[in-house]
């Protein structure tokens, strides 16, 4: 057993949490919020530079990471800072996928990835799929040497920022199969293909997608026909990590904020921390922070492992930091008051990270469902 | 024991339905129950309508213009009102400042100020918290020293709400700083277009702007508009909190949030079927809803019995944790049935204009309106404080 990061991970972590804090303050962050795009490419080359992105993926494709750990590490300082830029979605989901299952000429795009020179989105959830992976009932329909893709995908993050966006859609099978999904490399001026996009609460921002015959040729497919579905659960694995990490850091800040306040802020000639109504709530949540800190550890060590192990540990780690979270995130508003609730406070953008992470890749009760069934299977 | 209201507490309901049927817009109803914005020119127009029928001002004596209901008149349209949808009473003139005058306030200021409140002429705001004045009301340093026929008032106010759209606020301010924090204080009435007041937003969290901090320097009001004795604000402003806990179990709000929850999960598809059939999430709902059931009649308990006179003490500080519980689970609720489609910042919704929302559930702002909430354990005295309340009044010390 041992708990301490690698060197190279532990470097990556200083530089990282000292990039952020230097340029990634609340004025910058929230410019970067009310701006048009939601994200800001300066901040998105810069950290590129620093290697933010090659770290999530492996040596085989370039990059210099991309096990659980290395994902972890990333996004736990991401959260920290609050930051908003959508390296999940272009590294982690789409980039991640191409990097698992794409052929030499597909795989060719991961280089420009790590180097900071593409945006990509992953298509996948469907406005009633919820957070089922397997439902999806946007067509592939072979057409000649062509494949025509038809439907709409619900909520895809970075879809108006994105260059290409890896769709998933049903070649065979029943919607709810596992059988039958295949992912395709769609670029986004692809005709047919429009979108309505939206800012996000929590920052960023998305787009409901429609596919209207959009027609791609078959050497857009990544992986074989119908096979995708592994491959995807596997991914959105890596994502879940990277999510738990990110909120994980999220809640540091939150806890240390709330800390830091409940030591200066005098109410009755002394700071409120001293009553112990409030004294005992924060201990309440600093020992929240050590299960979840063990709990995304667990999630990011069995990344690797096989698929029941990592399963159960990804549902896992993804409803105790749903639980958790919104603890640390109530708790430490519910602690400030008032100046917890201003836009401009720290705090509230990094309590609507934390909350809002429980909409994506499934809530607190998804996860449960999902532990209970894995437990028994 | 009977659980049955009586005919004509039923009638009375039927009375306020109909009423509400018939004279409550459409469109400010779909503004409330899409969580839509409400603009001031929307209040103005409900507060009219109901001045109309004379239902304005619920707990005014007649004398002044009142309905003068009793409290479970009040508790039943609030009630009504709620799952109808219909705009909240803005408060601040009607159900704040318009009880102390009435208890504290000179001939001439009832004379004066409260048919402009019935009519909007003022919209009023209320200046009480401090940035260094929260929990601890007392505190505050907003000062006010007398110069001839008027006070000169300096310092600021802060999370004044909706002072964006006021012209009046009534303010504590200290006048006294050689006595008693409690002692030194004092009720005033502040026109906010006299030279030296500034209104400044803050943004929350969700992106709403409805409160402010209001900045006083060198503002002249003349001594007239103190209210009562100088230096007894604090009393006056003890009794206003007291009014300002009529309603505070929010049992219609959460009545008509749980039916909310229940349309979003109804056409929200979990595994091929409403989520409203999952058994976990099912089981949250009726959790709370089994809570609702008891907090609606612990608040009807209390309400009968103020209706008889007693005065409620420490339970107005029960139902207000209890109700701000319930209501901020329901608020988790509905953001949880919403699934992914509680992701966008729906700023249209809250402009109005539904239909750019992408949401097939057309859940509107679920997400928005939880943050927003947790206002609802801060403000009008925090959770922390009515505990310390129940302590105090049940164990003494």
């Amino acid at each position: 057993m041992n708990f301490e990061l690698t060197e190279e991970r532990q470097m990556l972590q200083d530089t990282l949490r000292r990039f952020l804090r230097d340029r990634y303050d609340t004025a910058t962050r929230n410019a970067i919020l009310e701006s048009d795009s939601g994200m800001s490419p300066d901040i998105w080359s810069e950290l590129a530079e620093l290697g933010v992105i090659g770290a999530l993926f492996s040596e085989e494709h370039g990059g210099f990471g991309g096990k659980g750990f290395d994902i972890a590490v990333v996004f736990e300082e991401l959260g920290r800072a609050g930051v908003v830029e959508p390296f999940l979605d272009t590294a982690v989901l789409a980039g991640g996928l191409i990097a698992d299952l794409g052929n030499d000429e597909q795989t060719a795009h991961v280089e420009t990835i790590i180097g900071g020179g593409l945006q990509l989105a992953f298509a996948h959830g469907e406005p009633s799929s919820r957070y089922d992976l397997d439902r999806v009932s946007t067509s592939a329909t072979e057409k000649g040497d062509d494949i025509v893709l038809s439907g709409r995908k619900a909520v895809v993050v970075n879809a108006e920022a994105a260059d290409m966006l890896v769709v998933s859609a049903r070649e065979s099978g029943e919607v709810g199969d596992a059988d039958g999904i295949s992912l395709f490399l769609v670029p986004k001026d692809a005709k047919g293909l429009t979108m309505q996009g939206y800012a996000l609460l929590a920052g960023g921002r998305a787009a409901e997608v429609t596919l209207d015959d959009v027609t791609v040729p078959a050497s857009a497919r990544l992986g074989a026909a119908g096979k995708a579905s592994a491959a995807i659960e596997a991914r959105i694995a890596a994502a879940n990590v990277a999510q738990t990490a990110e909120t994980l850091g999220a809640m540091e800040t939150a806890c240390s904020l709330t800390k830091d306040y409940l030591g200066q802020r005098k109410q009755f000639g002394r700071p409120i921390g001293t009553f112990q109504a409030l004294a005992h709530r924060m201990a309440d949540l600093l020992i929240e922070m050590e299960q979840a800190r063990s709990s995304v550890i667990l999630a990011a060590g069995n990344l690797e492992s096989e698929r029941t192990v990592r399963e159960m540990n990804i549902s896992g780690t993804k409803n105790l930091i749903g639980r958790a979270g919104r603890l640390v995130a109530e708790e430490s508003i519910q602690m400030h008051g008032g100046i917890a609730m201003t836009q401009e406070y720290e705090l509230a953008h990094i309590a609507k990270r934390i909350v809002m992470a429980d909409h994506r890749f499934g809530d607190v009760d998804h996860h449960l469902e999902r532990f209970i069934d894995l437990a028994a299977a | 024991m009977d659980l049955s209201y009586s005919e004509e507490e039923k009638a009375f309901r039927a009375e306020v339905r109909a009423f509400l049927e018939e004279k409550l817009p459409k469109e400010l109803s779909e503004k409330i129950r899409t969580g839509a914005d409400l603009g001031k020119d929307d209040i103005e127009r409900w507060h009219a309508i109901l001045n109309e029928q004379g239902w304005l001002a619920p707990n005014w004596p007649k004398k002044f213009g009142g309905a003068e209901w009793n409290a479970v008149q009040k508790h039943i349209f609030e009630e009504e009102a709620a799952m109808a949808h219909a705009p909240r009473i803005v408060p601040f003139g009607l159900g704040m400042l318009a009880p102390v005058l009435q208890k504290f306030g000179s001939q001439e200021q009832n004379d004066y100020w409260l048919p402009r409140i019935l009519s909007g002429e003022d919209w009023w705001c209320q200046g009480y918290s401090e940035p260094g004045a929260g929990s601890d009301l007392a505190s505050l340093k907003c000062e006010a020293v007398r110069d001839g026929d008027h006070y000169i008032v300096n310092g600021q106010k802060t999370w004044t709400t909706l002072g964006q759209h006021a012209n009046m606020i009534f303010c504590l301010v200290r006048t006294d700083k050689t006595v008693k924090q409690q002692e030194g204080i004092s009720f005033l009435l502040i026109d906010m277009e006299t030279p030296g007041v500034e209104v400044r937003p803050i943004i929350l969290l969700d992106g709403t702007h409805e409160v402010n901090e209001v900045w006083f320097t060198d503002v002249k009001v003349p001594v007239e508009n103190l209210v009562g004795e100088e230096n007894k604000g604090w009393t006056y402003a003890k009794y206003l909190l007291t009014h300002e806990r009529t309603n505070i179990a929010g049992v219609g709000f959460s009545q008509a949030g749980l039916r909310a929850v229940k349309r979003i999960a109804k056409a929200e598809m979990a595994g091929g079927k409403p989520l409203m059939q999952n058994p976990h999430f099912a089981a949250r709902v009726a959790q709370v809803e089994i809570d609702l059931m008891a907090m609606s009649t612990t608040n009807l308990r209390i309400v009968s019995k103020a209706a008889s006179g007693t005065a409620p003490g420490v339970e107005s500080s029960m139902l207000k944790v209890k109700g701000t519980i319930i209501r901020q689970e329901i608020n988790d609720l509905a953001r949880r049935a919403a699934g992914v489609y509680a992701m966008p910042f729906a700023s249209e919704a809250l402009e109005g204009s539904n239909e750019a929302l992408p949401d097939p559930l057309a859940a509107g702002p679920v997400a928005a309106q939880y943050f927003n909430n947790r206002k609802l354990s801060i403000f009008g005295g925090s959770n922390e404080i009515q505990r310390g309340i129940i302590a105090k009044m049940t164990m003494g010390g």
